[in-house]
């Protein structure tokens, strides 16, 4: 995440060709606007807009590549022994969950973003354009989908060496795989509503990590429910993040868990009514 | 909505403002602006830092939400009607408003396909501009490694890609050094002979002298004058003629010539061979100033009075200014308040 600005190793102005105010004025003439694109198309130029910083800054890739693994290698040995007997064990339950939580977690990010990219002039332009408002917004979560799909891949391929052995087979990872992207998208917007409404970028990280620790600690993903005293089954029960594990969990696993799937879409659903709106307003009145 | 015709149905004004605030807090930004201008000119705003310059282009541009007071842009409520007003209206804003992550391609590009633009016409416009802007070479370039120059052109390029009927500069220039200034100028006359309006805010009084028709002073929220440059150096009457005598003692007789043949207020400088007369002539060039300072000075030659040195001083916007807003630190080198004989003779000489 640098995008802070490095000083202009400046070109000098007296090395640039003169303006042309000849060919300027014939660009000025053709004034044919073309038809207005809609919602989509434009959602997905501010989509390609997200690829295109992560093609400058390749750095940023960090959280979705050796983050998740170190959170793999990280768990499975120091539980895996303790919780099931042996670490290739522990990982049959644990790598769908760990999807879960890195996934979850690294949409923290998008609040982040939001915050610093916001206050930059170029905001004032995307919103001074006849543009379907939310775009921007949306852009910026297509560009996230594409980050959370790269760390699913490289969260897999990892424990597949360790000896991960999905029953699900191919069909039945992919199938998680989508539905954790799918929510982790209507998730985002949480953090978008954060991103725009606290001031500084310290107090999004302080805010995400707050409600991010408990809402996956306190899940079904290291330890199953059972195991935990009345009020805290309660709690994690009721977890958002539990309903999508525990889906993610058995598509991975070839059972096809409907009321898991059908909770966490829902869990999605009510994400995107509620803090879309919310977002969309305090993104108006920036 | 998919098209656009410059000539419009719309005969009016490019922006009507009526009462239009602002206020952040206690601090009202914007504290009753009315303004007025006419599609195909270029409007400049005023004022010094803080003056409320950049909240009333937000405001416009639909940035902003004004607390009170209605703002129309192209007969278009810029709160009601956001939308219209967005299709028409394009924004360079104070701090560069493209991506600084991406190339200046990548940037003209992401606009010109936001705007509806194919892919490769968005690739063929962004070539062309950067082409006609002299920025081939950074074309490929992140624009977080641009100078200061090269910014305000990619900046300004992108706010034409679609060539806007109204074009909001917010300080186009402000850090930029003189021939990078110079530059920006000619792209803003290029652009407004192609019939853009443009609202320009800045703080230096010659960028607005050299590219403005009519100007409107800002301070604390408020338009202080309004008019051409003529009528606003005109109001402040600030044409000073300064005489250096070889003889001191002279200096009374020289100070009762001056004030007839001038007509206006003299004032003795602490230096005691020194006076400076006020004349009221605010016409942009002058000449009737130095008409009757030179009538002054055959009178003071005839009446055998040796002047040592002699100058016209060209009244200026930054009179002008200092005058309005008081924000001089000067106050003896700051122009009096205009007389009302001044104001009739500037009428005269104006007509």
């Amino acid at each position: 995440m640098s995008t802070a600005t490095k000083p202009t190793n400046g070109t000098d102005t007296a090395d640039l060709a003169p303006v042309s105010t000849e060919s300027l004025a014939a660009l000025l003439v053709s004034t044919e606007r073309p038809p207005r694109p809609n919602a989509i198309q434009t959602s997905f130029t501010f989509g390609w807009r997200a690829m295109l910083k992560i093609k400058h800054v390749p750095e940023q890739l960090f959280d979705v590549t050796a983050f998740p693994i170190m959170l793999v290698l990280m768990y499975t040995y120091l539980f895996g022994g303790a919780l099931a007997g042996s670490p290739r064990e522990y990982i049959q339950y644990l790598l769908p969950g760990i999807l879960v939580m890195s996934v979850t977690m690294i949409t923290m990010y998008t609040g982040l973003a939001v915050n610093i990219d916001i206050e930059k002039g170029v905001f004032d332009r995307f919103r001074s354009l006849p543009i379907w408002r939310p775009s921007t917004l949306v852009g910026y979560l297509l560009g996230d989908a594409l980050r959370y799909a790269m760390a699913s891949v490289v969260m897999l391929s990892v424990g597949l060496i360790m000896g991960f052995r999905p029953d699900g087979g191919v069909q039945g990872v992919l199938g998680g795989v989508l539905l954790l992207i799918i929510f982790s998208f209507a998730f985002s917007w949480v953090w978008t509503m954060f991103g725009l409404l606290l001031r500084t970028e310290k107090s999004v990280m302080g805010v995400s990590m707050m409600i991010l620790f408990p809402l996956t600690f306190l899940s079904d993903i290291f330890v199953r429910p059972e195991t935990m005293p009345g009020w805290l089954q309660a709690f994690v029960n009721n977890n958002p993040i539990t309903h999508l594990s525990s889906a993610v969990r058995g598509l991975m696993d070839g059972s096809w868990p409907t009321a898991e799937i059908a909770w966490s879409l829902g869990w999605a659903g009510l994400f995107v009514a509620v803090f879309g709106p919310v977002t969309m307003r305090l993104y108006n009145r920036k | 909505m998919t098209s656009k015709n410059r000539t419009d149905q719309w005969a009016g004004p490019a922006i009507e403002t009526a009462g239009l605030v602002k206020t952040f807090g206690d601090n009202r930004a914007v504290d009753g602006v009315d303004l007025r201008i006419e599609a195909g000119t270029v409007y400049g705003l005023l004022g010094p830092n803080g003056a409320g310059k950049t909240t009333t282009v937000r405001m416009l541009a639909t940035l902003l939400r004004p607390d009170g007071g209605e703002a129309h842009v192209f007969g278009h409520d810029v709160v009601r009607e956001a939308d219209a007003v967005r299709t028409r209206v394009s924004l360079t804003g104070q701090y560069a408003s493209v991506d600084e992550d991406l190339t200046g391609t990548e940037n003209l590009v992401l606009l010109a396909r936001l705007t509806g633009h194919s892919k490769k016409a968005s690739y063929d416009r962004a070539a062309q501009l950067l082409d006609a802007f002299g920025l081939s070479e950074a074309a490929a370039r992140q624009v977080k490694n641009y100078s200061g120059g090269m910014r305000r052109r990619i900046d300004i390029a992108a706010s034409i890609l679609n060539t806007p009927d109204l074009l909001f500069l917010d300080e186009p220039t402000t850090g930029l050094d003189p021939r990078s200034r110079n530059q920006v100028w000619e792209i803003v006359r290029a652009v407004v002979a192609q019939g853009t309006t443009v609202l320009l805010t800045t703080q230096y009084l010659d960028e607005a002298d050299q590219l403005a028709a009519r100007i409107a002073v800002i301070d604390k929220g408020k338009v202080i004058a309004e008019g051409t440059k003529g009528e606003l150096k005109a109001s402040v009457g600030a044409g000073a003629v300064h005489v250096r005598l070889r003889d001191a003692h002279q200096r009374p007789d020289a100070e009762r010539l001056l004030r007839q043949a001038l007509d206006a207020d003299i004032q003795l400088e602490p230096d005691p061979v020194a006076l400076t007369a006020r004349v009221g002539n605010g016409s942009s060039n002058g000449a009737g100033a130095a008409e009757k300072a030179s009538r002054a000075l055959a009178e003071l030659a005839h009446a055998g009075i040796t002047v040592d040195n002699f100058s016209l001083g060209q009244p200026s916007l930054d009179e002008v200014f200092l005058a309005l807003t008081g924000k001089s630190d000067h106050a003896e080198t700051s122009p009096q308040p205009p007389t009302k004989q001044a104001q009739q003779q500037t009428k005269e000489a104006t007509a």
